[in-house]
């Protein structure tokens, strides 16, 4: 997986979160304040308008710069967030000018411990961690595997999407739902959604990819 | 003299609290407020923050006071980055913190006691 690569997956987040905006300000409407999707949205747009001007030379460097564009633009709590995760993400991957999936696992696992040292949250807080967590255990134990990248993507996406519907029982432990305690019962929590379609996204350039 | 950056969701919110320190504290400290998010609406513009902390910074030190969410998250992460031990994110609530620091700058306390100050500032108020 080079550049190109995770070129292609930043910009199929920009279409697929600018897709979804509204569905996500929905769910984020319903337990926050209805900001997610018009937030991510933003930030996403920032990224492509960063990435139309420069491209770095090496995929470490261009999810640094997603990151720090993510940070600077987003204006809600998912930029830092998701900014510092890219970010990180980035650093995990160092100068390398193509990345293996073990190295790619290491990297999103580096990006769940910069998301739960900067938020404060834990598995079954309600929060996107409920679905990246998961994410890298199955992408983890898929390299443990040896199988292919485009099917270790998708079991890591699999297991985001139903660790995002699994928040739907979970009481809210972090961010502004925290203060509806078990009213936000009920409620799948936005946050885990996007990172779940932030993953398939991954997934759906890892699969085209490998058919062409 | 220490100085102050209040940051919150709303740029007028933080102003008046900026005001009120003023209005409270016979020698007010440098105070920056920062509010919106880059296009102008609730939330945080982690650029107006950083340039915040440079325009309040006497030398010897800044505390940042945040409302809640993005404006917490964005301080947090703003003063790792910086990593310079003299910029400093206090945990305490925006109004009562910060007029509780302003006051301690005012007097000239050096950056612990006015971060103590602001902390402090959460108890005791019934």
């Amino acid at each position: 997986m080079d550049t190109r690569f995770f070129a292609a997956w930043l910009e199929e987040c920009a279409r697929v979160v600018h897709e979804q905006r509204d569905y996500l300000t929905r769910l984020d409407a319903a337990i926050g304040d209805a900001d997610h999707g018009t937030n991510l949205d933003r930030g996403f747009t920032g990224i492509r308008q960063a990435l139309a001007e420069h491209t770095p030379p090496t995929p470490g460097a261009l999810l640094a710069l997603a990151g720090t564009t993510l940070v600077r633009k987003v204006g809600g709590a998912s930029g830092p967030l998701y900014g510092s995760a890219l970010r990180q993400m980035g650093k995990a991957l160092g100068d390398a000018e193509t990345i293996g999936l073990a190295e790619l696992a290491d990297a999103l696992e580096t990006a769940l411990q910069a998301v739960r040292r900067l938020g404060g949250a834990e598995v079954g807080d309600k929060t996107m961690v409920d679905a990246l967590s998961p994410a890298c255990a199955a992408l983890r134990l898929a390299v443990a595997e040896g199988i292919k990248p485009q099917e270790a993507l998708s079991r890591a996406a699999d297991a985001a999407d139903q660790g995002a519907k699994d928040t739907i029982s979970m009481q809210a432990r972090k961010g502004r739902a925290s203060y509806l305690g078990p009213r936000s019962i009920g409620h799948q929590d936005p946050g885990a959604t996007s990172t779940a379609l932030i993953l398939a996204a991954l997934r759906d350039v890892a699969v085209a990819w490998a058919e062409s | 003299m220490v100085g102050l950056v209040l940051i919150s969701h709303s740029l007028t919110l933080a102003r008046e609290v900026a005001e009120l320190t003023r209005a409270l504290a016979p020698v007010p400290a440098p105070v920056a407020p920062v509010g919106g998010n880059p296009d102008g609406g609730y939330g945080t513009d982690p650029d107006r923050v950083r340039e915040a902390v440079r325009a309040v910074d006497r030398g010897d030190g800044v505390v940042l006071l945040a409302d809640l969410g993005s404006s917490v998250l964005t301080a947090k992460l703003l003063v790792e980055e910086l990593g310079d031990p003299s910029v400093v994110l206090a945990d305490a609530p925006l109004v009562e913190g910060a007029v509780a620091a302003s006051v301690m700058a005012g007097a000239g306390a050096p950056l612990a006691e006015v971060v103590a100050a602001a902390e402090q500032a959460r108890a005791g108020k019934l």
